[in-house]
């Protein structure tokens, strides 16, 4: 690190998750000068996506759990005598019970490296990194495109990479999957060229190369083809009229992401995977629902869009459990389960009338806005979406540094307040605002606060849940819990061309608020929806496979628990100065609501009289001084793409059709 | 502030936007002038192509423009090499996709794009069914789209199962839509006719159909599309004109024909002939009200010399439709009139036959509709579908609870109430038409039924009694003059203020009309000419208030013989 980093800044972002990488694009949108920082080698803590290898070597990092290293205190020198330090962590402590499984012929693997991956960057000189085990360079490889990896690089003014079409390869894996962009659902020409055809060609030739591949996919493959994967640490999806999404189209962060339609809502019954009947052509479509189930639906669902309106049909029944509400609703025990765990998605023990009246609202508001599934998936993963704000503050002069750890707040003793960081060279960095991630504040700080778990599983599968359907689906699937008192389990099944996973792999992600262990809280719902053998046990099952009726094979899977920050409310935490914010880890929902409500609080706590994350200037109006310090291109000069507010949407409720 | 960027300020981008503005309107002014020189002098070329696709690029509503560009086209089909043609065109198609983008609505754009198309060298139809593809995927109620689509069908001669399966993807998508409901109703029939001519489809078809709709309107049944296509379902095949009845009186000399739906009949018609004793008479046709339109009913005066007291009979034989349709009836000597005519409960005049299939399936279509019904029990569509189908089942058997459905859809739908008590009055008079045919009787009563409009008055033709008393008529109907035979009719407590535009009934001897709204003796100036009227009573009504009433009538009326006030 030959060059140091201004030691004067208006706020200091410790974290890059989805919480402090919004605050971070807006304290800099709003003119601030935001230095953000993060003690890992990548974007995103623990709402990151990895790649194979990058998972791999994730594992690795946290089962060892090696042990501090020998404690740096030489920081403390650094303090002044009216002031006091506040060390923060160096290790990460909340992922724990990592357990991995492979159940694949592992032959050969020695030798397989992952296809297209950079030669390692040399090992950090600096002593910070001794917790990083070698192998986790790995990571960056898939960010090689233009992060700032540390100090060998003049780090200062870097921006993440772009996510979209940095990567020839990357961009060429789209075709034929559908991809929507936030700005305009048909923004796309609608036959734009004679190259249509083409497309359309190409298209089934990659079909047929597909089809003629071997399914059998071994190890090896899977370590080969690393890069195809983006495995999230934590899986959500984007509410299609949730904040994030009217946050990235406001903000026009959402030029910097693609997305894809979740295309199913699946539901678990009676040890089968059914089709939610959830938008009106759904329920129209629907072969299973008799004519009056149709109609009651239907009946219900519109209702519950302007339920507020309709007070006296659910006042008396208020506090009443949603699941005994819906009982005294006209409605056959076949539509209350859709509604309760896959609209709503709702506890069926302990949600009130209102609280499931709300959240089936949410989700029928919803529909339709860009597909017939209220949800949308960030392509590449969820890690992008963190990544994307982090653009937008590296364009409007936010400077980033990863594996930049801080050792300690510095806090004026007389005033309570946080004056300044002290960084891992030892560099004073001062600023009027912190604001932290939850899992930099030491124990000492945190020793009053209780913390939720997340039960994690993510596998990779042969294929999908769904045998009927076409391969390229995104779904959706509830799991209610086999006894009262346990938690429903979320999971989400992601196909390759939401750019996750390799060819002719499923990428499965499950999720529950934790009871015990992920492995204990989750292996009944695995074992259930697919077959789960060692490599050695496939030919003696081969012949139960029949009979079973080809359940995906899980090729590899790992369980871990992820600690939930999301409820700790700030009081707990122990004498933190006033100036010191706090954000949370990812929450056990399935959306984004929760990190976008704490960084808009957040932020106006700090800067009350400043609009959050206002829509960009249109580049025509800027205006460019002469003096040379002018921004780079910004990124909002495409023509093409106006302003955001053209996004087309249809709803439940039609228009009345032209008579 | 450090790092915040410098904005224009809003009166800078008003001024910025001005200056654009005019700067593009000076362009198009500039253009549009040039194209409108090069037309007057004739210059048919490629740079006035050039030209007008700026103009039109910013605006393709300017039609002047599109015929500019066709004369240009069709004066270089002359000097260019088809392959050179095959180029311009196909450039022609991608500017014209390019201004469709911009609106896909543009008249002329779209009309533009069909005669580029038949100019075309070598069409390609293909692309043309996939470009109405994604833009009815943008909007699946552009008709502007939808007119295109069927040119383009017609013309590469895409195969109607081919369109019933796009049709089939459109209504999945998004079942609100009239068009694709609409193009069903034109595809099915050409796939799956009916053999026996009495619906419009198969009945396999049709269930199977019933069964779509049905989904449609459970899921949402106050979307409009999917009941009217339902209503459609359960109409009969368009049948050819028949003749119904043909009627000679021989004290008139004349002889009447009513029809099964109206016709329009030239005076002196060679589609309607008559034949007496197997000689073509000549007639002169008219309608009974004397108006010149399309009729159920066409009347005409025998010649003298057909009809003879002294031949034991007369055959009169009507043809219509070169002779494809025809029928005959015999006037025996002493007699004073004669006919022949179809029955309407044979033919089911009303309803569709129905076979026992598809009489099952109409009675649990309407079940359903009645458990739908039961579910929303304000949905006026629903309680017509009810009715439609009790009318089509059985119009007799469901008469009372027909009639309670009437009232509930009434309460449901006040905004149509009038349409509504036209519609029952016609299912009544239907009903009666029906009895009165069972009881083989030349009477009928319509009697307090509510009634506010007449309708079928050419199933009377052959009635000599008719009671309309006790109804909600405003007024005798001009149709009252297809009942050639009516002699005695009573139309007490009614709301008829006046007998103005009523044809001359030519039988009737005996009208009664008390307790309506006569005010003035001339309200019954057409009763003047009814010319064997002897018993007129007009108790009740306001004109028998006025001094002098009896005298005033008597003057009017001087072939009357009781007038009673």
């Amino acid at each position: 690190m030959a060059d140091r980093l201004l030691s004067e800044f208006d706020v200091v972002v410790i974290g890059t998750g989805l919480p402090e990488s919004i605050i971070a694009a807006a304290c800099a949108r709003s003119g601030q000068r935001v230095l953000h920082v993060d003690s890992r080698n990548y974007y995103g803590g623990n709402w990151a996506s990895f790649s194979f290898s990058g998972l791999l070597s994730w594992i690795k990092e946290n089962q060892e759990k090696a042990d501090p290293c020998e404690e740096n205190t030489a920081w403390q020198e650094l303090i002044l005598e009216n002031e006091e330090g506040i060390p923060l962590n160096e290790g990460d402590q909340t992922i724990q019970n990592v357990e991995h499984f492979c159940y694949v012929s592992q032959d050969s693997t020695e030798d397989v490296e992952e296809a297209g991956a950079l030669p390692r960057p040399s090992a950090s000189t600096t002593s910070a990194f001794s917790t990083v085990s070698e192998e986790t360079s790995a990571i960056t490889e898939v960010e090689s495109g233009c992060l700032p990896l540390d100090g060998e690089t003049k780090s200062e003014e870097t921006c993440p990479q772009s996510v979209t079409g940095s990567d020839p390869e990357r961009t060429n894996d789209k075709e034929g999957t559908e991809v929507t962009s936030l700005e305009e659902k048909y923004c796309n020409s609608i036959m734009p060229d004679p190259s249509v055809s083409e497309t359309g060609n190409n298209k089934s030739e990659l079909i047929t190369e597909a089809a003629a591949e071997p399914r059998e996919i071994t190890y090896p493959q899977i370590v080969k083809e690393g890069r195809r994967f983006n495995i999230d640490l934590i899986s959500k999806l984007l509410y299609s009229r949730g904040l994030l999404i009217d946050l990235l189209i406001k903000s026009n962060v959402s030029r910097y992401a693609e997305f894809k339609n979740v295309t199913h809502i699946l539901v678990f019954r009676d040890g089968k995977v059914e089709q939610v009947p959830c938008s009106r052509a759904d329920i129209f479509n629907n072969k299973q629902l008799t004519m009056v189930e149709k109609r009651m639906l239907m009946r219900f669902l519109t209702f519950c869009l302007d339920f507020e309106q309709r007070h006296d049909e659910y006042q008396a029944q208020k506090d009443c459990k949603f699941s005994d509400y819906l009982k005294t609703q006209k409605l056959t025990p076949n539509l209350q389960h859709f509604i309760l765990h896959s609209i709503a998605m709702v506890s069926e023990a302990d949600c009130c009338t209102i609280d499931g009246l709300k959240a089936t609202q949410k989700f029928l508001q919803c529909l339709g806005r860009y597909g017939n599934t209220p949800f949308l998936f960030p392509l590449y993963g969820q890690g992008e979406i963190p990544q994307c704000f982090c653009r937008m503050c590296a364009v409007f002069g936010g400077i980033y540094c990863l594996r930049h750890s801080i050792k300690c707040l510095v806090v004026d003793k007389e005033l309570r307040r946080c004056k300044a960081i002290i960084d891992h060279f030892g560099q004073r960095i001062n600023a009027s605002y912190f604001v932290v991630e939850d899992s930099y504040l030491s124990e000492k700080i945190c020793k009053n606060v209780s913390y939720r778990q997340i039960s994690r599983a993510v596998l990779i599968t042969d294929r999908s849940i769904q045998n009927e359907s076409s391969d390229q689906q995104i779904s959706i699937l509830t799991v209610p819990p086999m006894e009262k008192g346990q938690p429903a389990v979320c999971l989400v099944e992601l196909c390759s061309s939401a750019m996750t996973c390799m060819k002719n792999t499923y990428l499965v992600h499950l999720t529950c608020p934790s009871i015990q262990t992920a492995k204990e809280d989750l292996t009944h719902v695995v074992e259930q929806l697919f077959s789960v053998a060692e490599t050695g046990e496939v030919g003696a099952r081969e012949g139960e496979d029949e009979g079973e009726g080809q359940k995906p094979k899980v090729l590899w899977s790992v369980y871990f628990n992820m600690r939930d920050s999301s409820s700790v409310v700030r009081s707990s935490y122990d004498s933190l100065p006033s100036n010191v914010y706090v954000c949370s880890g990812p929450d056990s929902a399935l959306g984004n609501d929760c990190a976008v409500k704490q960084a808009e609080a957040i932020f106006q706590e700090m800067f009350p009289n400043e609009e959050f994350c206002p829509p960009p200037p249109n580049p025509e109006d800027i205006i460019y001084d002469g003096d040379g310090t002018q921004p780079e291109d910004p990124g909002f000069s495409n023509p093409s793409e106006d302003k955001t507010e053209n996004v087309s949407e249809k709803s439940l409720k039609e228009e009345p059709p032209e008579e | 502030m450090h790092g915040r960027l410098k904005v224009k300020t809003t009166e800078e981008q008003a001024e910025a936007k001005r200056l654009e503005r005019e700067k593009k309107l000076h362009q198009y002014v500039t253009a549009t002038k040039a194209i409108f020189e090069k037309r007057k002098l004739g210059q048919l070329d490629k740079e006035a192509l050039e030209l007008s696709n700026k103009v039109l690029g910013a605006n393709p509503d300017f039609a002047t423009l599109w015929n500019f560009r066709r004369e240009i086209f069709l004066h270089l089909e002359k000097e260019e090499s088809p392959e050179e043609m095959q180029g311009l065109c196909k450039a022609e198609l991608t500017f014209l996709e390019c201004c469709l983008r911009v609106n896909p609505k543009s008249y002329g754009t779209w009309h533009h794009r069909c005669w580029v198309m038949e100019h075309i060298p070598k069409p390609d139809w293909a692309r043309e069914l996939e470009l109405c593809g994604k833009f009815l995927e943008i909007d699946e109620r552009n008709f502007h789209c939808w007119d295109y689509r069927r040119f383009v069908v017609q013309r590469s001669q895409v195969v109607p199962q081919a369109e019933l399966a796009f049709s089939d993807s459109l209504i999945t998508r998004n079942f609100s839509n009239y068009s694709s409901w609409h193009y069903r109703s034109l595809l099915l029939p050409q796939l799956y006719p009916d053999p026996q001519h009495q619906g419009r489809i198969t009945e396999e078809i049709l269930l199977k159909e019933l069964e779509l709709v049905q989904n449609a309107f459970f899921t949402d049944p106050n979307d409009q599309s999917a009941w009217f296509y339902h209503r459609w379902l359960l109409g009969r095949g368009d049948l050819e004109p028949t003749i119904r009845c043909v009627y000679v009186n021989r004290e008139h000399a004349s002889l009447a024909v009513a029809f099964s739906r109206p016709v329009a009949v030239a005076p002196a018609s060679h589609d309607l002939i008559v034949f007496g004793d197997e000689s073509p008479l000549v007639v002169r046709w008219r309608t009974p009200d004397g108006k010149n339109k399309p009729g159920f009913m066409w009347l005409c005066d025998l010649p003298t010399s057909a009809l003879n007291n002294h031949w034991p009979q007369h055959t009169f034989r009507v043809l219509w439709a070169e002779g494809q349709v025809q029928k005959e009836c015999v006037l025996f000597k002493g007699h004073k009139d004669c006919w022949t005519q179809d029955s309407v409960t044979e033919e089911q005049v009303f309803r569709c036959e129905l076979s026992i299939e598809k009489s099952t399936v109409l009675q649990s279509e309407l079940e359903s509709c009645k458990e739908l019904q039961a579910l929303e029990p304000e949905n006026k569509w629903c309680l017509l579908a009810i009715l439609l189908l009790m009318r089509a089942l059985d119009p007799l058997v469901y008469e009372q609870e027909t009639l309670s459905y009437f009232a509930a859809l009434k309460a449901a739908d006040p905004m149509r109430s009038s349409y509504l008590d036209d519609l029952r009055s016609k299912f009544l008079i239907e009903n009666s038409i029906l009895k009165m045919e069972y009881a083989e009787a030349r009477v009928v009563d319509l009697s307090q039924k509510g009634l506010t409009t007449l309708c079928h008055l050419e199933h009377l033709l052959l009635v000599t009694h008719l009671n309309l008393s006790d109804n909600l008529l405003p007024s005798l109907p001009p149709t009252l003059a297809m009942l050639r035979c009516l002699e005695v009719l009573e139309a007490d407590d009614n709301r008829v203020e006046s007998l103005d535009g009523l044809p001359p009934l030519p039988c009737v001897e005996e009208l009664s009309l008390r307790n309506n709204r006569i005010r003035r003796a001339s309200d019954l100036q057409a009763l003047a000419a009814f010319p064997t009227l002897a018993h007129l009573n007009l108790q009740g009504n306001p004109l028998c208030q006025i001094e002098g009433i009896q005298s005033e009538l008597a003057t009017l009326l001087p072939n009357v013989t009781t007038i009673l006030t």
